[in-house]
């Protein structure tokens, strides 16, 4: 195995348990690094050791008990009191759980901003770099650097405590944690504005976090409702978008270019879920894109799993997929009554779905005027040449056909 | 375990009805007596409106007295409560408390 496989595949593991050890999220970062700096040296000359995951732990924990000898020596109350802690490791108490889970919901606690739980996550769990993050989420590197920095600050000062929480607050604090993975997978799948429309990098690494809170917490449908949504959306990530980088949409996708791995994977899980009966929201979006991946398309099935998603999540913008899928059922007029009793303003894809609507109705002009609303609110390139090709399509033909 | 003092923030402007007070009163004086039998109480107490502040600065060895709050603002520092908590997810839990027998915000914060 490759260095940077394990570094991918372990890099959370070790400073999870390395934050355990010692305490001290600083410290456990340091010594990983230094582990796997030291891999780099040293394993093209003796081959990869057996257990690269124990190798890599092994050897953090030794370089950080080694700093933190050589700074208490230099009298430093801070490094004293951790190495006390190393020395005399306390035994797993209540039921054993992983200590990556303890760190996920450590970084996502709500007592954080969730730009710096989105940041910490990456960094601790991913192992992703400061400027990679930076550059993933459009900031300056010195802005997420501060951001990491008073994150990590406020979780030491402030006393977050590293831990999995009671039974009684799971669910809203899950809840958090999957809102993370989620975001990190939508600025990966539809980033807010530059020039490419994915950042595969980042739809990968919500995946394989995903993956990792599934393997964690089996027996909770909807971390494998997000584990799902994420495959089957991520599925047909090369279908949308042609050669040239133009957007595709669902309908004009060629499925030869799904990954049907991923499809089949997705649509186990979901079918699975179905088993359990716990429905939630991030289950009834799977289910939605199951069905969009079994074609032709069950519209009537979509509008019924809309209709339950809105119960859970009764807001306008979930009312607006809604209504897409009304346009299949009911015809565009039906579904533009719905969209324009929406207040959606400044949100482009309302403008994009109206668009839509008023063009399927002949009404040409209101629909370039809609185009030119959506391209104006989004600053993604792909999407804005999108929008600028259906207006001149809308504008070209005859305002009566 | 930590302290964490628990800062009441209020609404400038006269105090509430007997009404509206009465029951507020009450379930602090609830709170406290749940926070003292838990160990976590350390100190609690209610503040005079902020026209009753005076801010003092030392300027060149010189004293100088200023009427009113250091900071003017719509809400005020009504109150607080230090508590001791093992983790910021106690201190959080107490911090809801108190809010919901206030009805105000509450911030939460550590001491060094």
């Amino acid at each position: 195995m490759s260095i940077e496989r394990v570094f991918a595949a372990e890099y959370g593991r070790a400073v999870a348990v390395l934050v355990r050890v010692f305490g001290d999220i600083d410290i456990a970062e340091e010594a990983v690094q230094e582990a796997f700096a030291t891999a780099v040296r040293k394993w093209p000359e003796t081959g990869t050791p057996p257990s690269p995951a124990g190798w890599i732990i092994t050897t953090a924990r030794n370089a950080a008990v080694d700093r933190l000898r050589r700074e208490s020596a230099r009298q430093d109350k801070h490094a004293q009191a951790a190495l006390l802690r190393a020395e005399d490791e306390p035994v797993e108490e209540g039921p054993v759980r992983d200590d990556r889970l303890r760190l996920i919901f450590t970084c996502c606690h709500p007592a954080l901003a969730p730009a710096a739980r989105v940041a910490l996550t990456l960094r601790l769990l991913g192992g992703l770099a400061t400027p990679e993050i930076a550059r993933a989420f459009l900031v300056p590197e010195k802005t997420m650097a501060q951001r990491i920095v008073r994150a990590k600050a406020k979780i030491r000062d402030a006393g977050i405590p590293y831990r999995v929480p009671r039974d009684a607050d799971l669910p809203d604090r899950l809840r958090a944690v999957l809102a993370v993975l989620y975001l990190i997978f939508t600025e990966g799948h539809t980033a807010s504005s530059g020039d490419a429309l994915v950042r595969d990098d980042l739809c990968a690494e919500a995946i394989r976090l995903g993956r990792v809170l599934a393997e964690l917490m089996p027996d909770e449908p909807e971390v494998w409702g997000l584990l799902a949504l994420m495959l089957l959306v991520h599925s047909r990530r090369d279908a949308r978008t042609t050669a040239s980088g133009d957007l595709v949409l669902l309908a004009d996708q060629d499925r030869s270019r799904w990954d049907a791995a991923l499809v089949a994977e997705g649509q186990a899980i979901v079918r699975r879920c179905l088993g359990w009966r716990r429905p939630g929201p991030y289950q009834i979006q799977a289910a939605i894109n199951a069905v969009h991946s079994d074609p032709p398309t069950d519209w009537g099935q979509i509008v019924q799993l809309y209709d339950q998603l809105l119960h859970f999540t009764p807001t306008p913008v979930v009312a607006l997929h809604r209504a897409v899928a009304v346009t299949e059922v009911s015809g565009p007029s039906a579904a533009l009554k719905i969209v324009d009793e929406l207040d959606l303003p400044s949100y482009h894809v309302f403008h994009v779905v109206r668009a839509d609507l008023l063009r399927r109705l002949g009404r040409t002009e209101e629909a370039a005027d809609a185009y030119r609303r959506a391209a104006e609110l989004t600053d993604n390139a792909t999407e804005k040449a999108f929008l600028r090709r259906q207006r001149e399509s809308v504008e070209l033909k005859h305002p009566k056909e | 375990m930590k302290n964490y003092l628990l800062s009441v923030y209020q609404p400038d402007g006269p105090t509430p009805a007997p009404d509206v007070l009465g029951p507020i009163v009450e379930a602090l004086g609830a709170l406290n007596a749940e926070m003292k039998a838990a160990g976590a109480w350390v100190f609690d107490g209610g503040l005079f409106p902020p026209e009753t502040a005076t801010v003092v600065k030392v300027k060149d060895g010189e004293v100088g007295m200023t009427d009113g709050p250091y900071v003017e603002g719509k809400e005020h520092l009504g109150g607080f409560t230090i508590v001791r908590a093992p983790d910021l997810d106690a201190a959080l839990e107490w911090g809801r408390k108190l809010a919901a027998a206030t009805t105000l915000p509450i911030e939460v914060r550590p001491f060094r």
